[in-house]
């Protein structure tokens, strides 16, 4: 019951800070408030047990994509322009969609119910089968990584097409700009002016970076994997590029490195289901990777989890570099 | 029971504080005070409400976890407001000295 009013708090505050959103007119309010909105959604994904969701949804959406918009902001304005005048065609718009979502929610089961379809179909039988076939107590893992192993794979190579997309759009320059603007930047960036932060954060990141290894490596036994601790272990870098200065960052990890971790971490993920077939089973199928099945299942799980945080890692480090390497246009 | 008492004890003080901070907030006439508010709900407020947390939590791994994050806290709320106030400061927001009105508002 209070978890359940617990959830209707949280869930008010997420309209009113959709609402404070569209209201505002600075754009930098509206990105903290994206975060703010991203930190309770983690918190609603933690009341709903989905603690391998909220971890990525507090990493990425409150941590990293903050700090993304924030590079796009610094490259644009902080104002908004003046809106569009049909105000009454997107309330129109918005209207007749509230109610058709209001209207779908008639047909879904109850909060909590145990007969809705979803705990119904093969949800059952991957929680029977995980402690049999893979035996890893985390059974999002055992899903993601074995069951739906295609799944993961095909959302690797969305995030490696989503980091080659943004790299083509942001590494073109406009026409009659020199090649080397880089050069011309002053050597020392960063947080020069605050001590504080960064006496603090050199302190933390190597304690932010273990704590990305932990969540990548416990993944089998607790909330965790790839995608969490890619961003994790991105967060940290980042803190070190905004203490430092971006060309520090780039200095200890550069551009070309991260483009191998990009493409790598596929790499790993794709050479893993080609090995299983090497020796003798279907794509992705990690039970032949070992004389015993479930330690098969275990290295397979393994690695494909480090090729999914190679490649998480990697993107959000080229996004992150390729916003900030551009000039104010 | 002792020690639930000092933990609700605890945990009253520290959504007193969070309260307070949060009235602060916004109630307080110009930036650097409204912040001062405002640091009060992630220092004190934080500090006795994990307090209260971990004696609920006893001698177990939960209460490790709750003292590593009351330790991340202690560290990175006060740098936080620190950044903010110097971020303040270098945009050229002078603090004011002397009484101020509580209706004046510091744009």
């Amino acid at each position: 019951m209070i978890i359940i009013l617990f959830g209707v708090f949280l869930l008010a505050l997420l309209v009113i800070t959709a609402l404070a959103i569209v209201r505002t007119d600075s754009l930098f309010a509206a990105v903290i408030l994206t975060g703010i909105f991203s930190l309770l959604m983690a918190a609603n994904f933690f009341l709903l047990d989905a603690a391998d969701v909220a971890l990525t949804e507090a990493a990425i959406g409150a941590g990293i994509s903050t700090v993304l918009f924030l590079g796009a902001l610094a490259l644009t304005g902080e104002q908004e322009r003046g809106g569009s005048k049909s105000r009454l065609l997107a309330l129109g718009v918005v209207t007749v969609t509230t109610l058709i979502v209001i209207y779908a929610t008639f047909d879904k089961p109850r909060f909590g119910d145990p007969d809705a379809p979803v705990h119904q179909h093969v949800g059952p039988w991957y929680l029977e089968k995980t402690p049999e076939l893979i035996d890893i107590p985390n059974a999002v893992t055992a899903v993601l990584a074995s069951f739906r192993g295609y799944d993961t794979l095909g959302e690797v190579f969305v995030v490696f097409t989503a980091g080659i997309g943004v790299l083509f759009l942001l590494s073109a320059r406009p026409a009659g700009r020199p090649e080397d603007f880089q050069a011309s930047k002053v050597p020392h960036q960063g947080l020069r002016h605050y001590l504080v932060p960064r006496v603090v954060g050199r302190m933390l990141i190597p304690f932010i970076f273990l704590f990305g290894l932990y969540v990548q490596f416990h993944g089998d036994y607790g909330p965790g994997g790839g995608f969490q601790a890619g961003a994790i272990v991105a967060a940290s870098i980042i803190l070190y590029a905004l203490l430092e200065g971006e060309a520090q960052a780039l200095r200890a990890l550069p551009m070309r490195v991260l483009k191998w971790l990009v493409a790598g971490g596929a790499l790993l993920y794709g050479a893993v289901g080609v090995a299983s077939m090497l020796l003798g089973s279907n794509f992705l199928d990690y039970s032949v990777l070992a004389s015993d099945p479930i330690a098969g299942q275990h290295i397979g799980i393994i690695l494909i989890e480090l090729g999914v945080g190679i490649t998480v890692t990697g993107v959000l480090l080229c996004v992150f570099h390729a916003f900030a390497a551009r000039d104010k246009v | 029971m002792i020690i639930d008492i000092l933990s609700w004890v605890l945990l009253s003080l520290g959504g007193a504080f969070v309260f307070i901070g949060g009235l602060g907030a916004l109630r307080m006439p110009n930036l650097y005070t409204r912040m001062h508010a405002a640091s009060l709900t992630d220092t004190m407020g934080a500090v006795l409400i994990l307090g209260g947390i971990m004696l609920q939590a006893g001698l177990t791994l939960a209460t490790i976890k709750l003292a590593a994050i009351l330790l991340f806290l202690l560290l990175t709320s006060p740098t936080a407001s620190n950044a903010l106030a110097s971020a303040a400061i270098l945009s050229g927001l002078q603090p004011k000295e002397g009484p101020v009105r509580p209706r004046e508002k510091a744009e």
